[in-house]
């Protein structure tokens, strides 16, 4: 089943053209790691591709939904971890991540996200204000996302192992490939290579002038 | 589920304001400071006081609001809350309304609480501190509304601040005739509901037409 | 014919239409201005009340029914941007916009000065003059969005916006204003006390309206050629058109050297 469906889609920025007539198809149980040099625009296609930036062409499609028309419905299944963390830098960790559930309307008890920050190892960590984390420890709160969104169809992650430890990225690693065994999507970018034990594709930007 | 949406977002933005409640203050006190400079720069006379108050107490209000208007979308534009609004199955141009009227209420009540000191310190008469309460309350909201537009559209630019106001300002020219003829009117004891109501017509469109341009510059800004 | 206007959102195409209609514009504007100043200046009649400074309209009357002309020109560029995506749209408004500035503060200028002779002072808080203030405030607030940013097609939207939000508040800004102004001074001094002009006295300033519609127009294409090629020259259409010419140049050089 096609969970991610981008036809044509061109992106220009500052009147240079990242990448034209790009097409992408995504079908669940597989991820696609973008690859590419620096600037060659894999944060503005993932942003395309979750309807946060609009391509100057073409159109992408989330389960059927097109998500410049009607966002809010095509995003429902979607997890999205860009560079931005998306916490408010004075409530905890907690706060934020409930503030979050519930804006995404996600019915979420607190026993269950204290669980996740348990995995992640920021036991006792969850009450300090986030601006006091370390850059690696904010990263891990803005990925326990990855674990409070049970019924998600695509993971839109870019560069999600910046600033965490060996160890943590292969925990964040277990995770990404059980999401896809068990029926999900993902498209990510990384700059280091991927250990992955799932179904995986490389797609490589070129830089452009 | 929208309702329950609309309601974290305004409470995760009343606990926000009331960790920087030191913020909030700055603005209150730029207004009051503002209209302390009046009566020192024209003289201390009670009936140019009086005259000149109404229009005072507004271009102060205008001022401040404009001030405070920054911390609309500022931070969640940075640490990319924003962003994740986004992906709310709530649409988006009512989370961006429903922070607009929070954000409005965070600023007009304590507004509102130092207005009694505008009573002592510009001369004003019971009847204008009523008019000037009425403009207040169905005025500002329009201010708030269209600034958001303007807030919006510069949340990429580095320094803002000065262009905002060059952005804003003109366009709130019409408030600040009605709002002060309202005010002057009451001062003479004639009837201001006239003024009230145009005031109050305008800032029922800006809440109708203006999530849809905050909306639109937001997504520019994010591009 | 939808598609066939919707072909002028490709830059070459709209290119194309700027250089066609350049040389009627600049007709235009010729004609008009040399036949209308002059006209208006040194033929029609003097006026009984006012004498011979009441000649400044023959400026000042275009330049202030123009400017707000050019504003709504730039807001219908922004809507047409806005809705439909064009890029070329986007460019004309940062065209037009400081074109539309200038000419209002031609406008306010010659206002001035016209005030100076009527009413014994270079500035009165006069509606019209005050409204014309506040329209140039909008130019300038459209034109420093615009260039405050670094990525232009995003400046351009958000001037777009500015736009747009501007004209829906010049009625009411203008009619605030105007009311705002009989409530402070009970009597207006209007410039435009008389209902009707005199044919020949008409007849000079009609022309020289078309002849500034005319050298409006012009600079704007000119502006705006100049936009598209600079927003535009890393990409094909731009390098080939400079390409023909350099090709056309190094023909005509080499065939001098021949002679």
């Amino acid at each position: 089943m096609s969970i991610l469906s981008a036809q044509k889609i061109t992106c220009e920025k500052s009147d240079r053209t990242l990448f034209c007539d790009l097409d992408l198809e995504l079908n669940n149980f597989s991820l696609v790691h973008l690859t590419g040099d620096n600037g060659a625009g894999k944060t503005s296609l993932l942003r395309i591709l979750v309807g946060l930036s609009q391509a100057n062409n073409g159109t992408v499609k989330i389960q059927g939904q097109d998500v410049h028309a009607e966002q809010h419905i095509a995003c429902e299944s979607v997890v999205y971890i860009g560079h931005k963390l998306g916490f408010s830098s004075v409530l905890s960790a907690i706060e934020n991540l409930q503030f979050w559930a519930s804006q995404q309307a996600l019915d979420l008890k607190r026993e269950a996200v204290l669980n996740v920050l348990d995995i992640l190892e920021l036991t006792g960590l969850e009450d300090i204000p986030i601006k006091h984390l370390s850059a690696g420890q904010q990263r891990k709160v803005a990925l326990a996302k990855l674990w409070l969104k049970p019924h998600s169809a695509l993971w839109v992650l870019d560069e999600p192992f910046t600033a965490l430890d060996v160890h943590m990225i292969a925990c964040i690693e277990h995770k990404i490939s059980e999401f896809v065994n068990q029926g999900g999507a993902v498209v990510m970018t990384s700059h280091q290579p991927l250990r992955l034990s799932c179904n995986t594709t490389v797609m490589h930007l070129e830089y452009k002038w | 589920m929208v309702s329950a949406v609309l309601f974290s977002v305004v409470k995760q933005d009343l606990a926000v304001a009331v960790r920087q409640r030191a913020e909030l203050v700055q603005p209150i006190m730029f207004f009051v400071l503002v209209v302390t400079l009046f009566p020192i720069a024209v003289g201390p006379s009670p009936e140019t006081l009086q005259r000149i108050g109404g229009g005072v107490v507004w271009v102060a209000t205008i001022l401040a609001l404009l001030m405070g208007m920054e911390r609309l979308f500022r931070d969640e534009f940075n640490d990319g809350t924003l962003e994740h609004y986004r992906f709310s199955p709530c649409p988006f141009y009512l989370i961006v309304s429903a922070k607009v009227i929070t954000h409005w209420f965070i600023q007009i009540m304590p507004l509102l609480l130092v207005s009694p000191i505008l009573v002592l310190f510009l001369n004003m008469t019971a009847q204008m501190y009523w008019a000037l309460i009425l403009t207040l309350v169905f005025g500002t909201p329009l201010v708030s509304f269209v600034g958001a537009i303007g807030v919006a559209l510069t949340l990429s630019l580095n320094r803002g601040g000065v262009l905002l106001a060059l952005l804003l300002l003109p366009i709130f020219i019409p408030l600040l005739i009605f709002a002060t003829s309202a005010i002057d009117s009451a001062s003479m004891n004639l009837a201001y509901h006239p003024q009230i109501a145009i005031i109050a017509s305008l800032m029922l469109c800006a809440v109708a037409l203006c999530p849809i341009a905050i909306t639109y510059s937001l997504k520019v800004s994010q591009n | 014919m939808w598609k066939w206007i919707n072909s002028f959102a490709k830059p070459e195409k709209a290119y194309w239409l700027a250089s066609a209609m350049q040389p009627y514009f600049f007709a235009i504007a010729l004609l008009g201005l040399t036949v209308g100043i002059t006209w208006g200046l040194v033929f029609a009649p003097a006026d009984y009340q006012q004498g011979d400074s009441y000649r400044i309209i023959y400026i000042h009357v275009p330049s202030a029914i123009l400017s707000q002309t050019a504003y709504i020109a730039m807001a219908t560029a922004a809507l047409v941007g806005i809705v439909w995506q064009w890029r070329t749209a986007f460019m004309f408004i940062s065209a037009i916009a400081p074109v539309g500035a200038v000419i209002c503060f031609i406008s306010l200028f010659t206002g001035a000065a016209w005030g100076k002779p009527m009413w014994g002072t270079w500035w009165i808080w006069d509606a019209r003059l005050t409204s014309q203030l506040i329209l140039l405030f909008l130019y300038l607030g459209v034109m420093s969005l615009y260039l405050a940013f670094e990525d232009k097609q995003q400046g351009g939207k958000a001037a777009a916006i500015m736009a747009l939000v501007g004209v829906i508040n010049i009625p009411i800004i203008k009619y605030s204003v105007e009311w705002w102004n009989t409530l402070h001074q009970g009597a207006t001094i209007s410039k435009f006390d008389q209902p009707s002009m005199p044919a020949e006295m008409l007849w000079p300033l009609l022309i020289s309206i078309l002849g500034f519609v005319g050298f409006i127009g012009i600079i704007t294409l000119i502006r705006f050629k100049n936009e598209m090629i600079i927003r535009d020259k890393h990409r094909p259409w731009v390098m080939q058109m400079f390409a023909e010419n350099s090709e056309l140049q190094r023909l005509s050089a080499s065939k001098k050297e021949v002679n």
